[in-house]
């Protein structure tokens, strides 16, 4: 059963029924899934959901399908984990890490988008999946197609991370690398998918897949033991994610899953790609497109992002702010995380820690605020490049104990 | 006269015509040149208090008029100015 009422229009408030489509015909504005909440609220309760299994559909009832779904079952309820020896080091008191980088089963939050969109294609008996991808993206649309046969086709600007490129390829996806930015590769595949129908998961089939970030949220504020947090700083690409975090805590205090909170919602981009944060740090309304990103954080560099009126919206709307660190800022915030709480994020993870120190430091972030969440939204093994020449190597010696007993003079000179 | 480059999903209004020859010593004036032979057009392109839709970018010889001077961007007889929805492509 759905609680969808349909789609509308974001800009001109135009009503369209559920259909794979995207842009309202009028004013050209992105469309937004509209429900009825009034029938949620009758069914969706905390012991309900406490009910039922630990994954993303345990909050069903507020993501856009009309059946139970067909991919991705087992995605979501991710760990949120109390990282108190990260919180000294930044000098918070409360601080949280919401861990995507361990999400089923492609070790990103894009999971649970794909699940969701796959789920809707099939039932609206699409038979081809596709996306436009800087590599996340291709790995979960490539890994849930092959888990139930369908055929996806994966475009990506040709120079992504090998890993990214490989755990797409596996699951038997065809794979097309485009010369040119992700831009570019995101103009072409809204005209394939205007001229054969098939479902892009993010561009003709983007409205319901962007619903399932809300759910990261919605798990946040379970976590927390239905509470919202303080601050949330969250990595932005397009722009959805922190959008859809801010729909998911307004949803909750709307069916009185959570008591109204100020939560202030922060954006984090590398600063080689900042369109949305340089809106919110500058002042400005209009957003200007990075036309060649510079970055290491490659899953974050979209120049053109679609959702970054609204991102800088959430932002602002909520009493957040943004930051755009540099690439020697990401290394040293993915080295961080890793040292401090054992978690190994990607590169944009590592845009986020380095926003939330900024954030911290330069007082968006008060260090006795209520809880701090941290979005860590993808796997470190997917983007080891930058850190070959900053770690440090091995060091190599004889199998020999007396080679060993050599080290404890050196770099192992206080152990024993 | 400037050349005004007509996104697919508007062509509807414009009898098909990719390209509009008109004239106009701004881009707002372009657009109000545009309404007198094609109405309806200009509500498509601007919301009711005259400002260009969030979701259309207008650009003036390859250069968006967000960052010139909006719908007072001048016109020289050799531009071309594109009216292109956010969304680009053959979705329409």
């Amino acid at each position: 059963m759905s609680f969808v009422k349909g789609l509308s229009c974001r800009e001109c408030g135009n009503i369209y029924p559920k259909a794979p489509v995207h842009v309202c015909e009028y004013c050209f504005g992105p469309l937004e899934i509209t429900y009825d909440y009034d029938a949620v609220g009758k069914i969706l309760s905390k012991s309900v959901i406490a009910s039922r299994a630990p994954s993303m559909w345990r909050y069903a009832e507020l993501l856009p399908l009309d059946n139970p779904p067909s991919v991705g079952l087992q995605t979501g309820m991710t760990p949120l984990v109390r990282a108190d020896r990260l919180a000294r080091r930044l000098g918070v008191r409360e601080l949280w890490v919401k861990n995507d980088s361990v999400s089923h089963p492609t070790l990103s939050f894009k999971d649970r988008v794909v699940s969701v969109a796959i789920s809707k294609a099939r039932e609206f008996g699409i038979p081809i999946v596709a996306c436009a991808s800087t590599g996340n993206l291709a790995n979960a649309t490539a890994a849930q197609a092959a888990s139930v046969g369908m055929t996806a086709v994966i475009l990506i600007p040709h120079d992504l991370e090998p890993a990214k490129v490989m755990a797409t390829s596996v699951y038997g996806a065809h794979v097309v690398g485009v010369k040119g930015t992700y831009d570019d590769v995101n103009r072409l595949c809204s005209e394939i998918a205007g001229k054969y129908g098939w479902g892009f998961v993010n561009v003709n089939l983007r409205p319901f897949y962007a619903e399932g970030s809300k759910s990261y949220g919605y798990e946040i504020a379970e976590q927390l033991g239905w509470k919202l947090p303080a601050h949330v700083i969250t990595p932005m690409a397009g722009g959805s994610l922190i959008t859809k975090i801010g729909k998911a805590f307004s949803e909750l205090t709307k069916l009185g899953l959570c008591s109204a909170a100020k939560t202030k919602i922060h954006g984090a981009q590398a600063e080689g790609c900042a369109p949305i944060a340089s809106m919110v740090i500058e002042g400005r309304d209009a957003m200007k497109p990075v036309k060649q990103p510079q970055t290491i954080a490659k899953s974050l560099a979209i120049g053109n992002p679609a959702d970054a009126f609204y991102a800088r919206q959430t932002m602002l709307g909520s009493g957040g702010f943004a930051a755009a660190p540099t690439d020697p800022e990401i290394i040293d915030g993915m080295r961080m995380l890793a040292e401090t709480e054992g978690i190994f994020t990607e590169t944009a993870g590592g845009v986020t820690m380095g926003a939330t120190r900024r954030l911290i430091e330069q007082g968006h972030i008060g260090k006795d605020d209520g809880p701090v969440v941290i979005c860590i939204t993808g796997q470190g093994l997917k983007t080891q490049d930058p850190l070959v020449e900053v770690l440090p190597r091995p060091d190599l010696i004889g199998p020999r104990l007396a080679d060993f007993d050599g080290l404890l003079g050196g770099p192992l000179r206080g152990l024993v | 006269m400037a050349t005004v480059r007509i996104p697919t999903p508007l062509r509807k209004l414009t009898n098909g015509k990719e390209e509009i020859v008109t004239a106009g010593a701004t881009v707002g004036e372009l657009i109000a040149s545009l309404e007198a032979q094609f109405p309806g057009i200009k509500e498509r392109i601007c919301d009711d208090a005259g400002k260009v839709r969030r979701f259309v970018n207008i650009f003036a010889n390859d250069e968006d008029i967000r960052f010139l001077q909006n719908l007072d961007t001048p016109v020289k007889d050799s531009d071309e100015i594109s009216i292109v929805p956010a969304i680009a492509g053959g979705l329409f």
